[in-house]
């Protein structure tokens, strides 16, 4: 099953216009199209807007993660740091995270955002995510 | 241009507020002293983050202190300068209420001739029990942002 059938996203998300590309390593990227709910300054991603994207594809990443290893929790967030390293443009733009330490009760990872050469990343977050009880059902 | 001088968020927010991203958001102007500016994200169904709760999403909370950390600085060097975000970080202390709408206030402690800094909460309606602190740093794009005398 794919993770947009298994893990549909947040309101916010969908609303935004964030949708899931592709799988790369069995992780998510995420996407969104250029248009005026992510516009700051002219024809320029809003920052909040990119930060959006950078925080969705870090849980993206953390739930396939950790439903491939059987484990059920709800998901908190602790905190995001935002790097913005240049202007997004009117374009697509993607991104991928990935999990540097995955603890019992919290995990830490880093989101790269992306949009024409990957090598040049638009942003980068860093983000602890507090992995509390399944939500009861 | 003198038009930009004198930056008042009272009356340059609703306007800057209406387009994009903020406007997408209903981002809307409260409050504002010599170096501070607050701002209110009001509660909509689709800004939630959670399948099972009725909360706002914390992506939203950042675009809130994103922009409220503009308009922060603009407030204080008492003028429009093109910014840009170098890096904001959000700590998230609680979830904020149902239904509950998310209030931003950020303001300018520091602000040198390449570099603006900013400090802010998000509260749902009790400043002394936030939701949410962050701090951020600005850089001008275009030349500097600079201080005007007062």
């Amino acid at each position: 099953m794919s993770p947009a059938e298994h893990h549909p996203l947040p309101a916010y998300a969908r609303s935004l216009g964030i949708r899931y590309d592709r799988e790369e390593d069995g992780i998510p990227v995420l996407a969104v199209d250029f248009g005026a709910s992510v516009e700051g300054r002219p024809q320029h991603y809003h920052g909040g807007a990119t930060s959006g994207l950078l925080e969705n594809a870090g849980y993206a990443a953390l739930r396939v993660t950790l439903e491939g290893i059987g484990r059920e929790h709800q998901l908190k967030p602790i905190n995001i740091t935002v790097q913005f390293l240049s202007a997004g443009k009117s374009k697509p733009m993607y991104a991928k995270g990935r999990i540097t330490k995955l603890g019992r009760r919290n995990a830490n990872l880093v989101v790269e955002a992306w949009q024409d050469d990957r090598e040049r990343p638009v942003a980068t977050a860093v983000m602890n995510i507090l992995m509390g009880a399944p939500a009861e059902k | 241009m003198s038009e930009l001088q004198d930056f008042d968020p009272a009356k340059a927010a609703p306007f800057m507020l209406q387009h994009g991203h903020s406007g997408w958001l209903g981002l809307r102007y409260r409050d504002h002293g010599t170096d501070w500016v607050e701002l209110e994200l009001p509660w909509r169904e689709d800004l939630i983050g959670e399948t099972d709760r009725m909360v706002l999403a914390s992506g939203p909370i950042i675009s809130l202190l994103d922009m409220a950390s503009g308009l922060a600085i603009w407030t204080m060097v008492r003028k429009f300068v093109p910014i840009a975000t170098l890096d904001l970080r959000v700590d998230y202390q609680r979830p904020a209420r149902d239904h509950a709408s998310v209030i931003g206030r950020v303001e300018c402690y520091r602000n040198t001739r390449s570099a603006a800094f900013v400090r802010g909460i998000a509260h749902d309606g009790d400043p002394d029990n936030p939701v949410a602190h962050m701090a951020g740093c600005f850089m001008a794009i275009n030349g500097e942002v600079r201080h005007v005398p007062g």
